[in-house]
């Protein structure tokens, strides 16, 4: 994949959510939404709380259900459709194409940071040992002291937890990458990590599609800005 | 059947006098996934793994196994002793109550040592020296391998059940409830052995639970039952995410968060 080319596009998109235990009220949260995403580009999300940014990450990333329109995504040299596609091939799309960094860790009771980190490749078929390495390398490099790795995150702060979840992230090396407010509860010095990291990922083909509210990092890694609409507001 | 799928289930109906336990439900496993069926008590979760596993022959349906060697068999018009052949080698079973599939009078390492001898291992030291291996694997001590599974806690029977499953390398796991009736830290432990057990030997796992806590730790497909048939069904992060049924829904929703 060489910088320039698209490697996600949605078409039409739309998503809302049926409450049936409210009555079957309906929430329309996104419609229409077309957007473009090439390789080595990072694309922010912008828009107010509650406009749907989060809702779009989700739904391309398979957590919520497309409702109408399509998710195109260049996977293993072709394109496919990830709004019809199957559970087992979304599975392997998150496995090798598509990367995802939430907002929070999920912990896992007993599982050390560095199993938890070292999974994002080992999932691929890596041997444990180097996938470790490279967990331990991507730990430290994100300040998480190596007197951490074995513990389980659990009782981590909430920015050490979601440094875990970044190094989880990149550790990864997928070609395309959503980050979901990935330094909102980091300090200034861990942010410029992040800041670097998204770079490089940039330098080496990465598309990057995310969610950043503090403006210093969104203007360091964002080559464009998306716009996301509260949908009562455009009605 | 899909041609990469390990099990097929198509149709299946299996009534209780007039309650239907199995409304026409469709189930596929694939090799080395983690299935989570999920539902309420009556929801017929547990008589779909029974009707998987051959235990009850539904009223309609059927269930197809491809075997190692390729070949697609009917589950349910397959002479016992081969259905029970199969339940010594490529299957295996995890009840919620150890006691079940567990001999209490046999000593630890017979019981994991049993499984093999049905296979045809023969040799005593080598038998032993597995035993202690998935005694270990499971965090029970080498020195208990020759104790008697009553001296046992709950949490120790359940891992003790899972090496007497597991030694004989299952391509496929059946589980009813095996976290069920223990305290929270030991089903912690026992949810992580499990976790960790299925990833390195690649096997695939039928898991009936009503956690649905324990569905999103263990497997990535979820079924969602109510009153015998599939209401929802997909990626487990989704369905429990984005849940479309009102069913699935109500069930998320009532979840406590500690």
């Amino acid at each position: 994949m060489s910088a320039g080319d698209l490697v996600l596009r949605t078409e039409g998109l739309g998503k809302s959510f049926t409450l049936h235990l409210q009555g079957g009220v309906r929430i329309p949260v996104l419609d229409g939404v077309a957007l473009a995403l090439r390789a080595g580009e990072c694309v922010v999300l912008s828009g107010p709380s509650g406009a749907g940014k989060s809702t779009l990450l989700r739904t391309i990333y398979g957590n919520y259900r497309a409702e109408s329109g399509s998710i195109l995504l260049r996977h293993r040299g072709a394109w496919l459709d990830l709004a019809t596609a199957g559970p087992r091939t979304v599975l392997e799309v998150r496995r090798d194409t598509l990367g995802y960094v939430s907002q929070f860790l999920r912990v896992v009771p007993r599982v050390s940071a560095l199993c938890i980190v070292a999974e994002a490749l080992t999932a691929r078929g890596v041997g444990t040992e180097e996938a470790r390495a490279g967990a331990r390398a991507m730990l430290l490099q994100l300040h998480v002291p190596e007197r951490l790795h074995a513990l389980p995150p659990a009782t981590f702060s909430g920015g050490e937890q979601q440094r875990v979840n970044l190094a989880r992230g990149f550790l990864g090396r997928h070609p395309i990458l959503l980050l979901d407010e990935p330094t909102a509860s980091l300090d200034a010095a861990n942010r410029a990590v992040v800041v670097g990291l998204v770079r490089a990922a940039k330098a080496r083909g990465v598309a990057v599609l995310g969610i950043v509210h503090d403006a210093d990092t969104r203007d360091a890694i964002a080559d464009r800005l998306f716009p996301v609409t509260p949908l009562q507001d455009a009605a | 059947m899909s041609p990469d799928a390990l099990l097929s289930a198509r149709g299946l109906r299996l009534s209780f006098g007039r309650i239907d336990a199995l409304d026409g439900v469709d189930a596929e496993v694939f090799p080395g996934e983690v299935l989570a069926v999920v539902g309420e008590s009556g929801s017929g979760k547990t008589t779909l793994l029974h009707a998987l596993s051959g235990a009850m022959c539904p009223d309609a349906g059927a269930v197809s196994y491809r075997g190692p060697d390729g070949a697609v068999q009917d589950v349910h018009r397959m002479p016992a002793p081969a259905l029970r052949a199969l339940h010594r080698s490529d299957w295996g079973t995890v009840h919620q109550d150890p006691r079940q599939s567990l001999r209490m009078a046999v000593s630890a390492g017979g019981n994991v040592g049993e499984r093999l001898m049905a296979q045809g291992a023969r040799h005593y030291g080598d038998i032993r020296a597995a035993a202690i291996d998935w005694l270990r694997e499971v965090e029970i001590a080498a020195d208990r391998v020759d104790d008697l599974p009553r001296t046992f806690s709950g949490g120790m029977l359940q891992r003790l059940q899972i090496a007497r499953t597991l030694v004989t390398q299952p391509r496929l796991v059946f589980m009813d409830e095996p976290t069920g009736g223990l305290d929270v830290s030991v089903q912690a432990r026992l949810l992580d052995l499990i976790r960790g057990l299925v990833a390195r030997l690649g096997v695939a796992v039928v898991l009936v639970t009503h956690d649905i806590a324990v569905a999103r730790l263990l497997a990535r497909r979820i079924v969602v039952m109510r009153a015998g048939r599939v209401v929802e069904t997909g990626l487990t992060d989704q369905v429990l995410d984005d849940p479309q049924h009102p069913y699935t829904q109500l069930l998320v929703s009532s979840v406590l968060h500690a």
